[in-house]
């Protein structure tokens, strides 16, 4: 067994979804994590997929997909690693005026600080733009030296950032 | 007339409890909506304590539905006092055929399982709560008004009872997360 990522990108329709999977199901492909959204009506969708099939096979098979518009790529995925120690999980949200260099400036921070962004969402309203992003940050990590330099950033850059602790409660 | 509750409840003695493996997802058990019981039955009070048995030895564990331990009853164990984000407690109690009065203030937190070790995700739960129940052996109806982490944990519960898990009320298609902590 095999396990690929690929990404399916391209102008949104009904029907890629149940396309793509059924073109894997056919190769006995197993679909496992995968995350899609739309943005603007750009379909947007990376899918990790168990499979005895090779990935160019896969690749011949879903290149009828790319005849309608589609862009796919096939990618081999090492072995799932282990986690490694358990970070802090954190969520950053920032806000302000749209202008370039937003996303980099406060990612660069988190960086930085070894925090890693696990998730992500941009949207640019009228002129808001919003930047939301699960961050996991080492156990370790000098919070309060995180968010000064958070905080000095949002200043340079004219944003509001604030990073808040997620903690899930096993109920 | 039920009794409202101001401070922990007074639970009745039970026999020694027993300690149960818990179910995972997915298990049909968990997706069964229990039923109601009558609470002087002795196979009732045994579970009651047996809940309680259960939870305490399980890390981080605050509640327990009688379905996770593979039980179809209406009754869960809760017990939220050692709990950092526990505002008003009412202590360890088992309530058995308990139904929500009133519920308001909706607030989004993020909840994790015993039933579902894989995944935490975000949902919504009335942050003020009126429910009722009757204690194990006594069959006493108590009320109990509550906030916060104890609403959130009894309405986890109360949905265990009626067949749901968290993963049937996340707050959208982005709001699930693999689990990385293991209490």
């Amino acid at each position: 067994m095999s396990v690929l990522a690929l990404t399916v990108l391209g102008h949104d329709r009904p029907g890629i979804i149940a396309e793509v999977t059924g073109a894997l199901a056919d190769l006995g492909g197993n679909l496992e994590d995968s995350s899609m959204t739309l943005l603007r009506g750009h379909f947007a969708w990376t899918l990790i997929v168990d499979t005895d099939t090779s990935a160019d096979e896969i690749e011949s098979r879903v290149a009828s997909l790319r005849d309608e518009g589609l862009v796919v790529s096939v990618l081999p995925v090492p072995e799932r690693q282990p986690d490694g120690a358990p970070g802090r999980s954190f969520l950053l949200s920032v806000y302000g005026a749209d202008r370039p260099g937003i996303v980099s400036a406060v990612t660069r921070v988190v960086a930085d600080h070894g925090g890693n962004v696990t998730d992500l969402t941009t949207r640019l309203g009228t002129n808001l733009y919003l930047l939301t992003a699960e961050v996991e940050l080492p156990a370790d990590v000098d919070l309060d030296s995180l968010n000064a330099q958070l905080r000095s950033t949002a200043e340079t850059i004219g944003v509001e950032a604030h990073l808040v602790r997620v903690e899930p409660d096993v109920l | 007339m039920s009794r409202v509750v101001d401070g922990p409840v007074v639970m009745p003695e039970l026999p020694a409890g027993r300690v149960l493996p818990v179910l995972v997802a997915p298990d049909a058990k968990l997706s069964t909506p229990c039923v109601e019981v009558d609470p002087h039955e002795p196979a009732v009070v045994q579970l009651a304590a047996d809940l309680i048995a259960t939870q305490r030895v399980s890390p981080g564990c605050v509640g327990l539905a009688a379905n996770q331990v593979g039980v179809s009853w209406r009754l869960f164990s809760l017990d939220v006092s050692a709990h950092p984000k526990a505002r008003t407690s009412h202590g360890e109690f088992v309530l058995v055929n308990p139904y929500i009065v009133s519920a308001s203030r909706n607030e989004k937190g993020r909840e994790g399982c015993m039933s579902v070790p894989d995944f935490t995700g975000d949902v919504r739960r009335a942050a003020k709560l009126v429910v009722r129940g009757l204690l194990p052996a006594t069959g006493e109806e108590v009320e109990i008004e509550t906030d916060a982490f104890e609403a959130r944990a009894l309405q986890h519960e109360l949905d265990h009872l009626d067949g749901a898990l968290f993963l049937d009320r996340v707050a959208g298609a982005h709001a699930v997360y693999p689990r990385r902590i293991y209490l």
